[in-house]
């Protein structure tokens, strides 16, 4: 009974589909710029939390290398934010990806003072099991706070580990995988930021972020 | 089933007749997922509704002009279409809670109430109707959702709309419950397992209802009956019914 010409039918079908295509590209051009300002304050609130409060003066998210190092740092290319105060270095923040997690990569956000000792660990992403791995996370648990203030000579580099490998930190009650994990990551960014030295901050900056940063 | 008249009837069936998580049992693959703080089954639900509603009122409008053949691959057009648009509002204004969700937002493509209201309903009724249905359906969703996620959230965590501020902004921080720091909860609630079980229990919940509400029904029939000479003489079958 319906003898629908099919070129009717893909015509019909074809101006729905400009039609969506057309209201996703409206809503996207309207909200753009303000997913673009979302994505960088809420970077921008993770970054001032561990480096020291009003130490600095320039937007660390518009001083980035790129930098490269999979066995220290465990991604083919790591972002380090550059913290300055009237132009003198005071702290660099990296975000290394921990490989072996219990379940998992584990991204952190590590700031290295200028001095060599941690201004802050936090985790940015993980899939550790919920009430056992995720005290790693500072809305759950301390233990992330640690690091405050650590650096390689206290305690002394051989004591990066945690206590059951008889290093200088806890580990959790039912995790032992986690921390011991995180303690070798951040660890290895101390001793890249060493390696490397004064280099991280001379580097010229890679482009200011931009729309590609919105995914 | 004969489709329901008037918007109280559409607005039963939605929340409670054929509530489309409890009942239908569809979508389930974001209830089970996203249901571990009573704030992520709200946005949740919320989204889905917001998809639903507009998909339904779509729907309806266009029904007349719709080939049957491609019917479908235009529904799913449609679908798509509002929940990238969902999606990116939920970028702009609620971050925060769009990093919890993230990936299931996308998932409301899939959802088979969505594309289910549209076929069963929205393709056969006026606009008005369409809409009530997709805000029913939704809300009942986001019912249960919300319930869900609130049972998950207080046995495993002890708190309920713990991040409610992620959504509502810092005012709704009243609406947070905590049970303190000395609980420590069932973690097993948290869990994917926790979802199931939470899940079942609703469902054995809404059955017993209804259960109890139709033993209470037969008993009520005699005392409604018009004139006792003509029930005496009906049959026992058609007092029942």
């Amino acid at each position: 009974m319906n003898k629908t010409p099919m070129y009717l039918a893909a015509l019909v079908l074809g101006s729905f589909a400009v039609a969506g295509v057309t209201l996703v590209a409206v809503t996207h051009a309207a909200m753009d710029q303000r997913i673009l300002e979302n994505a960088r304050l809420a970077m921008q609130r993770k970054l001032e939390v561990i480096v020291p409060q009003g130490q600095f003066d320039n937007d660390p998210l518009e001083d980035r290398i790129l930098v490269s190092n999979p066995g220290l740092l465990g991604t083919a290319e790591t972002q380090v934010y550059r913290v300055r105060r009237g132009g003198q270095p005071v702290a660099l923040i990296l975000n290394p990806v921990v490989p072996n997690g219990y379940a998992g990569p584990i991204e952190l956000m590590v700031s290295v003072l200028h001095d060599g000792t941690i201004g802050g660990v936090r985790v940015l992403s993980h899939h550790e099991t919920p009430g056992l791995g995720d005290k790693i996370e500072e809305a759950k648990s301390q233990w992330i706070l640690t690091f405050d203030g650590k650096s390689l000579g206290q305690p002394p580099p051989d004591d990066w580990a945690v206590r059951r490998d008889g290093g200088a930190f806890d580990q959790f009650t039912g995790a032992t995988i986690t921390p011991r994990a995180i303690v070798a990551a951040v660890k290895n960014a101390l001793l890249f930021v060493k390696d490397q030295g004064e280099g991280l901050y001379a580097a010229p900056p890679v482009e200011p972020q931009s729309t590609k940063e919105s995914s | 089933m004969a489709t329901p008249r008037h918007y109280g009837e559409i607005l039963s069936d939605g929340l409670w007749a054929n509530n489309q998580a409890l009942v239908a049992l569809l979508g389930l693959c974001p209830l089970l997922a996203t249901t571990t703080s009573a704030t992520n089954g709200l946005g949740m639900g919320l989204a889905t509704m917001a998809v639903l509603t507009a998909s339904n009122g779509t729907v309806s409008l266009i029904r007349n002009w719709v080939r049957p053949e491609v019917r479908i691959p235009v529904y799913v057009v449609v679908i798509a279409s509002f929940v990238i648009m969902v999606e990116l509002t939920m970028q702009a204004y609620f971050y925060n809670l769009y990093q919890v969700l993230g990936l299931f937002i996308s998932l409301i493509v899939v959802n088979c109430t969505i594309i289910g209201r549209a076929e069963a309903f929205a393709s056969k009724n006026r606009v008005d109707r369409a809409l009530m249905d997709g805000l029913a359906m939704g809300l009942g969703s986001t019912l249960v959702l919300t319930t869900l996620g609130g049972m998950r959230e207080l046995v495993g965590q002890g708190t309920l709309f713990s991040q409610a501020h992620l959504m509502f902004g810092d005012a709704a921080k009243v609406l947070t419950l905590d049970l303190g720091e000395g609980f420590h909860g069932a973690l097993v609630a948290i869990l994917p397992p926790g979802a199931f079980i939470g899940l079942g229990l609703l469902i054995a919940l809404k059955n017993l209802i209804d259960q109890r509400a139709r033993r209470r029904v037969p008993r009520a029939v005699p005392v409604r009956a018009p004139t006792p000479t003509h029930a005496a003489a009906g049959s026992p079958g058609s007092a029942a019914a």
